[in-house]
């Protein structure tokens, strides 16, 4: 990937976080032309629509999901460097958690709710993964994280596996969801480390998801919650547009 | 139209080519705010030459559209090999009079026969379609590169299908851009496109082969 380019893009991306809608700004000269004598100029309609459809490709994309499919791996010697910070803040923004206090909450539909300590995950299994990150807008990266398999958190905890969806609030304010399926792949990690050592504020300190089989923002940082429940919770990004399922 | 005379462009290829390009115009147009996003080059397309107004639009545009390019492409596809429609106009294809008709274009010396591809139509025509299925592959490939790992590692794995999307899109839009400045060139083309019009006699096609 192109890290000068990116970085200059980052900026407008930073600054669309205002758009609730697809198309509040958006009808540009190319939309414009396209709808021009369609009825579809009326913002709420093509919003409609396209919501209607991202719905849809979300039921595309979990019937195209096999869990049994691994992500290709690669050799530490593949590992992009820098690996490309990306959030909807800049670097210096990142939050610095103090890791000895930090407790990961549990709610909604887990059997165990009793908060958990880093000392208490790292006694779990632990696996890792060198996997390629692709963020949604395009650029891609490998990387190399470790971590607890979802899966024996989960199982561990008593969450209800039949549950359609993982919700996770993080330290920054960000949140999003995952569908059940994606869960319990058998490379989706609750990431302690990235490559030999505990994850730095950067790339999501202390406790991060990662789940080859979704794009970037599917894999929140610093991750303060979990839940588990049968009501669609959304998320920072999803909630904007993004389309939820977001899977690779 | 008289009985037994064949339309310039059947029903289901005018239809198909106008949802065709609808489809394709939005999926270049968000296609292009997508690519702004994290060029893979040293440019940008201007945003107001973009179709969903920022990356969350874009994508939504694009991957609605996408459907109805795949499912147009597949009602003409099916048209064009059972209908024999394919058979009748985009064969022959001859590389030596590809090499002919595109000197008499240049020298603006081609007749156009409504109803018949001349063999630079022919070649160009196949060629767009095979670039629309590149995109179509290569697009799956980048949507989903785990899923459809295999497809992806045969362009080089999602870096490498991303640059072959890329690739498709040009010779696209290279197509669109010669297409639409012949039919300017030529105005009557566009008619038969959207009203049944009676192709010329048969014979005014056999002069020209």
């Amino acid at each position: 990937m192109n890290l000068k380019s990116h970085k200059r893009n980052l900026e407008p991306e930073l600054r669309s976080l205002e758009r609730r809608s697809f198309l509040r700004k958006g009808l540009s000269l190319g939309a414009l032309v396209l709808l021009g004598g369609c009825d579809l100029t009326d913002d709420d309609a093509t919003d409609r629509l396209l919501g209607r459809m991202s719905r849809w490709n979300d039921k595309v994309q979990a019937a195209l999901f096999d869990p049994a499919r691994l992500a290709p791996t690669f050799p530490e010697s593949a590992i992009t460097q820098p690996f490309p910070f990306n959030a909807f803040y800049p670097e210096s923004r990142a939050p610095r958690i103090d890791t000895a206090s930090w407790r990961l909450e549990l709610s909604g539909r887990i059997a165990d709710k009793r908060p958990w300590s880093l000392a208490e995950l790292r006694m779990l299994p632990h696996a890792s993964q060198v996997t390629r990150h692709i963020c949604v807008e395009g650029w891609s990266a490998i990387g190399k994280w470790a971590g607890v398999p979802f899966r024996t958190f989960l199982e561990r905890v008593g969450a209800d596996l039949r549950a359609p969806y993982v919700g996770f609030r993080c330290a920054d304010d960000y949140y999003s969801s995952i569908d059940m399926a994606t869960a319990l792949h058998p490379q989706t990690l609750l990431a302690l480390d990235w490559r030999e050592e505990a994850l730095p504020p950067k790339y999501g300190s202390p406790l991060k998801l990662r789940a080859p089989t979704k794009l970037g923002f599917k894999n929140p940082k610093h991750i303060t919650a979990i839940f588990v429940t049968n009501d669609y919770p959304g998320g920072y990004w999803e909630d904007q547009g993004y389309n939820w399922f977001s899977g690779s | 139209m008289a009985p037994g005379a064949r339309p310039i462009h059947p029903l289901v290829v005018r239809i198909t080519h106008w949802i065709n390009a609808f489809a394709i115009a939005c999926m270049i147009l968000s296609g292009w705010r997508i690519f702004d996003a994290s060029p893979l080059f040293d440019f940008e397309i201007p945003h107001w030459a973009t179709l969903g107004g920022w990356l969350g639009g874009a994508l939504a545009w694009h991957f609605a559209a996408m459907w109805l390019l795949v499912g147009n492409g597949i009602v003409y596809l099916a048209y064009g090999f059972v209908s024999g429609h394919f058979g009748r106009h985009f064969r022959p294809l001859d590389l030596k009079e590809v090499r002919r008709d595109l000197a008499a274009a240049l020298r603006l010396r081609l007749a156009h026969t409504p109803g018949a591809y001349n063999a630079v139509q022919r070649l160009a025509y196949v060629t767009v379609l095979a670039l629309i299925c590149a995109a179509v592959l290569s697009g799956l490939a980048v949507w989903k590169p785990v899923q459809f790992h295999a497809l992806a590692a045969l362009m080089g794995d999602y870096e490498g299908a991303r640059r072959v999307h890329f690739a498709a899109m040009c010779g696209i839009v290279g197509f669109i851009v010669v297409h639409l400045a012949l039919v300017a060139l030529v105005p009557k083309t566009l008619l038969p496109m959207i009203f049944e019009r009676a192709a010329g006699p048969a014979r005014a096609v056999e002069v020209l082969r």
